[in-house]
């Protein structure tokens, strides 16, 4: 196997020579081809091309630590993706963005949706900023343990709820 | 003298070592079969193109040791001496087992076998790590990243005569982080080092890194702190807590990377 990998392949000589010359010439039942040393480097690097990337996220356990880090990075995508966009296009469109146009039109819609629309912004908010409050406290030196980013955690997660909760209810 | 050893050996042989008959003898138990089966991550270099796969392997736990190694062993002496997985101590120690176990990066051999047989194992190597064969990462890089860090004393002026003291306080500091063993569990466990695994020093080397410029004997900690200064080696650690959380032996690398962004921070 290893001669093999490394281009040392056996020549089957014998099997596609007639049976004389087989028993008068060839003595070696086994040719190998020689390769100087020098080219084991490339041999290396041609093989370390098709060696795969062990698999990653598709397998890790689902942990708090990981999935709240990437909570808070698409909430945050997500915030500032509609910060950005409605403010670009309020200087795109001033008359259609401006703020009594969007007062009526949301006052235009049926509560059902209301409460949808509100809640969908208001959970990626709350969670975005009190996460942010936890990262700050981190970069101060608190909770810098397993048991603090667990704890800290499920009270951002709590938070969250709440807050999320008030503000569709205000 | 002869006389009583021949009379002691006759007596020997005529009891046997039971002191109770064989008929009132408890026969020994027959345990239970009790078949789990293990998924394994299979890649074989001499087959490149060959995608990797799991490869199902069904054993019976009652007679297997209790650890997820005990098992890997017994499928590679009894049922596949093919499977090829990196092992040593057996203890916890040397950090060569260190693999993907049910979706945690963890030893083998501290990673007990889940005795329900209803559930079957999943095991991967390390996270987003080349693969040499099976469960045997590439961790040159790993060791590359270490050693930039010159993770050794480094200091000119040694003292006059005898060693290089230290106050019992900071020697303190040291502990929690000598104890690495560098098994690349926390590393490969960081979503930043999968996708940074070039630039940012992962988990493991940082800690290795706050160890040397903790030690109060070590004099070059302006040059460690000027090598770390910058965006990628240490501040594409988002707090993420994946290390500290999968350290089999207990370790908090987040801590010792947030007190190296604190003393970067005040320069």
């Amino acid at each position: 196997m290893i001669a093999a990998r490394l281009g040392l392949q056996s020549v089957s000589v014998l099997r596609q020579t007639p049976r004389v010359v087989r028993s008068h010439v060839i003595k070696r039942a086994v040719q190998t081809e020689s390769i100087p040393a020098a080219s084991s480097g490339h041999i290396l690097r041609k093989q370390a091309l098709a060696r795969p990337s062990s698999p990653h996220f598709t397998i890790y356990e689902p942990q708090l630590t990981w999935l709240a880090s990437i909570a808070n990075r698409a909430t945050g995508v997500g915030l500032s993706v509609l910060f950005y966009g409605f403010s670009l296009a309020y200087l795109v469109a001033p008359s259609t963005f401006s703020s009594e146009n969007v007062v009526s039109t949301v006052k235009s819609l049926p509560s059902s949706v209301k409460i949808a629309g509100k809640a969908i912004l208001a959970g990626p908010f709350t969670f975005h900023s009190f996460n942010g409050v936890r990262h700050l406290l981190w970069d101060l030196g608190y909770f810098i343990t397993v048991k603090g980013c667990y704890q800290s955690g499920y009270a951002v997660l709590g938070l969250t709820a709440l807050g999320t909760a008030g503000l569709v209810a205000w | 003298m002869q006389s009583v050893a021949r009379r002691l050996s006759s007596t020997a042989s005529r009891r046997g070592f039971a002191t109770t008959s064989a008929a009132f003898q408890a026969a020994p138990l027959e345990k239970p079969v009790l078949n789990k089966t293990f998924k394994i991550y299979r890649w074989n270099p001499d087959e490149p193109a060959k995608k990797p796969e799991l490869q199902s392997y069904t054993i019976d736990l009652n007679q297997t040791g209790p650890m997820i190694l005990d098992a890997l062993i017994k499928i590679k002496n009894e049922m596949d001496p093919t499977l090829t997985f990196r092992r040593s101590c057996r203890e916890g120690i040397c950090g060569s087992c260190a693999m993907n176990i049910e979706g945690r990066n963890t030893l083998a051999c501290l990673c007990r076998i889940d005795r329900n047989p209803a559930k079957e194992s999943k095991i991967y190597p390390l996270p987003h790590m080349y693969i040499v064969k099976d469960l045997v990462p590439d961790l040159t890089y790993f060791y590359k990243q270490y050693k930039s860090i010159e993770p050794y004393l480094q200091n000119d002026n040694p003292p006059p005569q005898g060693e290089f003291l230290q106050s019992p306080e900071d020697r303190k500091k040291l502990d929690g982080m000598y104890e690495c063993i560098l098994c690349a569990c926390c590393s490969t466990s960081c979503p930043s080092y999968w996708w940074n695994q070039d630039e940012y020093l992962g988990p493991a080397t940082l800690m290795q890194a706050y160890r040397w410029l903790a030690d109060s004997r070590d004099a070059a900690g302006a040059k460690r702190r000027e090598k770390l200064q910058n965006e990628m080696s240490v501040f594409r650690c988002h707090t993420i807590f994946n290390c500290s959380r999968t350290c089999p032996k207990g370790l908090n690398p987040a801590a010792a990377i947030a007190k190296i962004k604190l003393e970067l921070s005040a320069e």
